[in-house]
């Protein structure tokens, strides 16, 4: 184990994998002598050379369809879109190419690539650069969704993903790249995909996260032991697959949960999730499930604004006293 | 200060055989005579595979079907242009390219019927599935044309579109790309005139397609998309030029689309009948038997002999096609991922 930021949990994660299999390469805007705009892509281009990492011209829907054909020729692309916000102008190929290719060929022809994309809020970058586009992608079959919320995941994860047969979103949070963590050395660590986190034990009550909001559960939970509130906080790792099977038992058990979504609110995943509960756990609920969400408004670019909009500490801890309080 | 041109560039178009059969013989593509007549013969093919199609579809055992009628020249000669070891994206009306390589005809008619089974093309055909989605194959295309020059395959990618394509972002973006990168693909653009009621005049100011390429950094050439050796040699030239790793060429192949858009359109009502008339007498078939006539390669008997070995060819992969049982219940999630999510597989076990 060594400490390490996010940031070069996802690079060593880069590294090991490009050096463990030649078909990995990696390409995007500004990927190769800027090293990303992130700096995710650092010394890439020193090490694997200009063949493996690769700078594209500014098109996103191109830049995905290139991926999609490169892992049909055989390759293991890992493609860098410079943020989820762009990621809508590749929509197309994401959508009705990446996640449905294999489907419609038969089977015959599969996508074992990645597509990496900074997303996430609070730093002030206004409307169009601070989405949480997240639910979009959970909506659609057929591709893997993992947003890591820890360092050591973000590494294993990534890994992870970049051996999948199956093409993968793979979220990073823009905020969480300084946050460090221990993260192990072993070059064959992996976090499966489609298995919970259970990044605390509690007995009073389940909050469910992902990415950065799993990590502001973590911090609320902590707040809320002072007050004599016992919290399991729990982090999704990966949107799709979606491993139900360990927030169901948690919040079963409990009786009560709080889910933290960073996306806005109406139709977001926060709502997927808490439906499941109700479906699974009706019976042994103490109190309705509670969702806090992002703000259903575009990003504002003030700073003061922008951080009445995305979900907080102190808001995920007000969520738990209330659902503590509340009874049916 | 003095203007300067800082660049100027001249659209080639290629012309070989004539609406009469004569042929410019400087021009005149190395090919023996047995080719000629396979190339004739898989026009009879397509022509026929065609008109089965829409006979089929009229009949409700397929669904909506584009024709490649009038366009059998443009399909066929790039085909044969193609080397074995070639990859090819197709979109959905290029079928001429899966009848010449060897697809089976069984599986063509059943994706056509509705069974995407039809597109698990043979192992050995290096084709991809259609692709109905207008021109968002191209990038794809730029992407295995990549990954072929990473491995270090001396292949050529080639990626085939209609007019319409041309319109699109996609269009663009892989063009940029396919340049900046020197990709190894040929771009095909089969310029049928028509994007279903749009044409092509409404659908670009520029007086050809092929020079759009020139504003990629790369070569745009017409040819006579009715005209089988032309199409041959313009295509060939380029698959030659991006193997050898000169890098991307665009070949628009001037055609016209004989038929509806689909079997679902209706072209009477749009465009005029003096236009089509006009091009039947082009009739890229027609022009192809006056061709070989004059060499002593074609007469009523071989006509004769070469129809009906194409009917009966076409009869058994209607058989075939018919013979194949639909899909199962348990194929729904099948081939979706790797392996299921569970919800997935939870929702095969209550479906």
């Amino acid at each position: 184990m060594s400490e390490m930021t996010y940031r070069d949990a996802l690079n060593l994660a880069l590294k090991e994998e490009m050096r463990r299999d030649p078909r990995v390469i990696t390409f995007g805007e500004d990927v190769a002598l800027y090293e990303g705009s992130f700096k995710v892509t650092r010394g890439l281009l020193a090490e694997f050379g200009e063949d493996r990492v690769r700078d594209s011209p500014i098109s996103e829907n191109t830049i995905a369809g290139v991926a999609i054909g490169a892992a049909m020729g055989g390759m293991r692309p890992v493609a860098e879109l410079m943020t989820i916000n762009f990621a809508l102008l590749a929509m197309d190929q994401l959508i009705n190419h990446m996640a449905k290719v294999r489907y419609m060929f038969g089977g015959q022809v599969f996508l074992p690539m990645v597509v990496r994309m900074p997303s996430g809020g609070g730093s002030q970058l206004a409307a169009q650069h601070s989405q949480s586009l997240e639910t979009y992608f959970m909506h659609c079959p057929g591709m893997r969704i993992a947003y890591p919320a820890t360092p050591a995941d973000a590494k294993g994860l990534l890994k992870t993903a970049i051996r999948d047969d199956n093409p993968v979103v793979f979220i990073e949070h823009e905020i969480l790249y300084n946050s460090k963590g221990e993260v192990p050395e072993d070059p064959e660590f992996l976090v499966p995909f489609g298995v919970c986190n259970v990044m605390r034990e509690g007995t009073d009550v389940t909050i469910v996260g992902y990415g950065r909001m799993a990590v502001l559960s973590l911090m609320a939970a902590a707040e809320l032991e002072k007050e004599g509130i016992s919290c399991e906080v729990i982090d999704l790792r990966t949107l799709n697959p979606l491993d139900e099977a360990t927030f169901l038992k948690s919040a079963a058990r409990t009786g009560r949960a709080v889910v933290v979504e960073e996306c806005w609110r109406t139709a977001g995943l926060g709502a997927d999730i808490a439906c499941r509960i109700f479906e699974n756990c009706f019976d042994r609920l103490l109190a309705p499930v509670k969702r806090v969400s992002g703000l259903d408004v575009p990003m504002p670019y003030s700073r003061k604004l922008e951080k009445l909009c995305i979900p907080s500490v102190a808001g995920i801890v007000e969520a738990v006293r209330e659902v503590m309080a509340a009874s049916y | 200060m003095p203007q300067e041109i800082l660049a100027t560039f001249n659209v080639r178009r290629l012309s070989i055989l004539d609406p009469d059969g004569n042929v410019d013989e400087a021009l005149m593509p190395e090919l023996p005579d047995a080719e000629l007549r396979r190339m004739y013969e898989m026009m009879v093919l397509l022509r026929t595979y065609d008109n089965r199609a829409l006979a089929l579809q009229r009949e409700g055992r397929l669904g909506t079907y584009p024709p490649s009628f009038g366009q059998e020249a443009a399909q066929i000669g790039s085909a044969f242009a193609l080397k074995p070891t070639d990859w090819v994206f197709p979109s959905f009306r290029e079928v001429g390219i899966h009848l010449t390589l060897g697809y089976p005809i069984a599986q063509l008619y059943q994706y056509w019927a509705g069974d995407e089974r039809g597109q698990r093309g043979p192992d050995h055909l290096n084709i991809f599935p259609f692709c109905v989605s207008v021109g968002t194959h191209l990038p794809h295309a730029v992407g295995a044309a990549l990954a072929a020059r990473y491995r270090k395959d001396p292949v050529a990618v080639a990626v085939f579109f209609g007019d319409g394509a041309t319109s699109k972002g996609d269009f663009h973006e892989a063009f940029n790309m396919a340049g900046a990168l020197n990709a190894p693909v040929v771009f095909v653009c089969q310029n049928n005139q028509w994007a279903i009621s749009i044409p092509v005049r409404e659908q670009t100011a520029a007086a050809t397609l092929a020079q759009k390429a020139f504003g990629y950094g790369f070569e745009g050439i017409q040819v006579d998309g009715n005209d089988v050796l032309a199409v041959y040699r313009g295509v060939k030239e380029a698959l030659d030029r991006a193997r050898d790793g000169g890098g991307p060429t665009f070949v628009e192949c001037l055609t016209y689309r004989m038929a509806d858009h689909t079997t679902a359109d209706d072209a009477a009502r749009y465009r005029p009948p003096e236009e089509v008339a006009s091009w039947r007498e082009r009739d890229p078939l027609l022009r192809l038997e006056r061709f070989l006539a004059r060499r002593g390669l074609w007469d009523e008997a071989y006509r004769n002999q070469v129809q009906e070995q194409v009917q009966q060819t076409v009869d058994a992969g209607v058989r075939a096609m018919e013979e194949i049982p639909p899909p199962e219940r348990s194929d729904l999630f099948t081939y979706t991922a790797a392996a299921p999510t569970p919800r997935q597989a939870a929702q095969l076990e209550e479906s």
